[in-house]
């Protein structure tokens, strides 16, 4: 008997294949997610994913899983909410640089500060893909950009360091080139309890390369080999991305905070007493 | 590669679904037995899908199948490491 491909399981085959481009990331990033998802050995009905808009938004809906593709910039709401809910489920939200941090920086972090039980995986191209290129909040300095013809002038987020600050109690970055630990660091964030943040820097070469004059999306793969340092553990400080710079990799934070419906629920059960019955979701 | 590990035959083997594959390259630069090649055929979407040009070197440790962003290759082991 011919084996079949150990990921076809979790996608819906109906609906492939992607519309992404050649020698886009995301495919990769999508096999590391199924990837880490099964090593976990949670039941599949307690997993669900949320995506928000764009070339990654689309991720959610090739996925045979509990999922939803929700409004732009909103994936992290909608998540909070399931969350709450029904807090027996493991909540994943997958979604874009421009998703999370330009329409959706404001709930990013107010989810980070509250430690809500979740994992965000940010695939960052760099640029908005999926509406022409535009520049994003993480597009370096002097990159162009359909809206920044001469150049970039921007500061970029160092996501990293803003997931620290916030609070989150796992941070780590690879690219798709570093597919085993990619796999390692989503299982890790996805069995954390927490807010946990992932970052994989994804080549875009339709319209980051090309505009960009990077080559294709192998020939970008081969500057994330070579640019790449792996830093476990290193000083999110010290961590932000520069144009045609070295891309810093690793494990960054790994740490412990109590979780919003812990905290909530000590909290009433203190004022309350024995009367609260601690809150276990509503279905 | 020695002779000793030829005489073993490949450990794992690669299959391919060209009419997934964009043409992207990554299996192939990434493969670290190189097994992989460019085929000379197209599939329907006109791109050349890879081909296992050197099977016997196969190991089975699927990097193709986790680099593939088209899910149209993969490995699996055949033979257990001795």
């Amino acid at each position: 008997m011919e084996p079949t491909n150990p990921v076809v399981d979790y996608l819906r085959m109906d609906r492939i294949p992607h519309i992404w481009c050649p020698g886009c990331g995301l495919g990769t990033v999508v096999n590391c997610f199924v990837r880490a998802i099964h090593s976990c050995g949670i039941e599949r009905d307690l997993i669900s994913v949320v995506s928000g808009i764009g070339c990654t938004g689309r991720m959610a809906g090739y996925l045979r899983l509990d999922s939803f593709h929700t409004t732009h910039g909103r994936p992290i709401p909608f998540a909070t909410g399931l969350k709450l809910a029904n807090p027996k489920l493991k909540v994943i939200v997958c979604s874009g640089d421009g998703d999370l941090f330009s329409i959706g920086g404001n709930h990013f972090i107010h989810a980070a500060r509250r430690n809500t039980d979740m994992t965000v995986i940010c695939v960052n191209n760099f640029t908005y893909g999926m509406t022409g290129g535009q520049v994003t909040p993480t597009t370096p300095i002097e990159a162009v950009a359909s809206t920044t013809p001469y150049g970039n002038s921007e500061e970029p987020f160092n996501l990293p360091h803003l997931a620290e600050s916030a609070g989150a109690v796992y941070v780590a970055r690879w690219t798709t080139f570093h597919v085993r630990q990619a796999i390692k660091a989503m299982k890790e964030a996805v069995q954390k309890s927490g807010f946990s943040f992932v970052e994989i820097i994804s080549p875009c070469p339709t319209l980051y390369g090309r505009r960009n004059k990077l080559g294709d999306g192998l020939e970008m793969m081969r500057a994330f080999k070579e640019k790449s340092k792996v830093k476990n553990g290193a000083d999110t400080r010290e961590v932000g991305l520069d144009f045609k710079g070295d891309i810093i990799c690793g494990k960054f934070i790994n740490r412990e905070r109590t979780t919003f419906l812990e905290r909530y629920n000590t909290r009433m059960a203190a004022r309350l007493g024995a009367a609260y019955k601690p809150y276990e979701g509503v279905l | 590669m020695s002779e000793s590990k030829k005489s073993n035959g490949p450990r794992g083997k690669v299959t391919i679904n060209s009419e997934l594959c964009k043409g992207c390259g990554f299996c192939i630069e990434f493969c670290p037995a190189d097994v992989l090649d460019f085929s000379n055929t197209f599939n329907a979407k006109g791109y050349h899908p890879p081909r296992a040009a050197r099977p016997e070197n196969c190991t089975g440790c699927d990097l193709c199948g986790i680099y593939c962003p088209d899910f149209a290759i993969f490995g699996v082991l055949i033979k257990a490491v001795a």
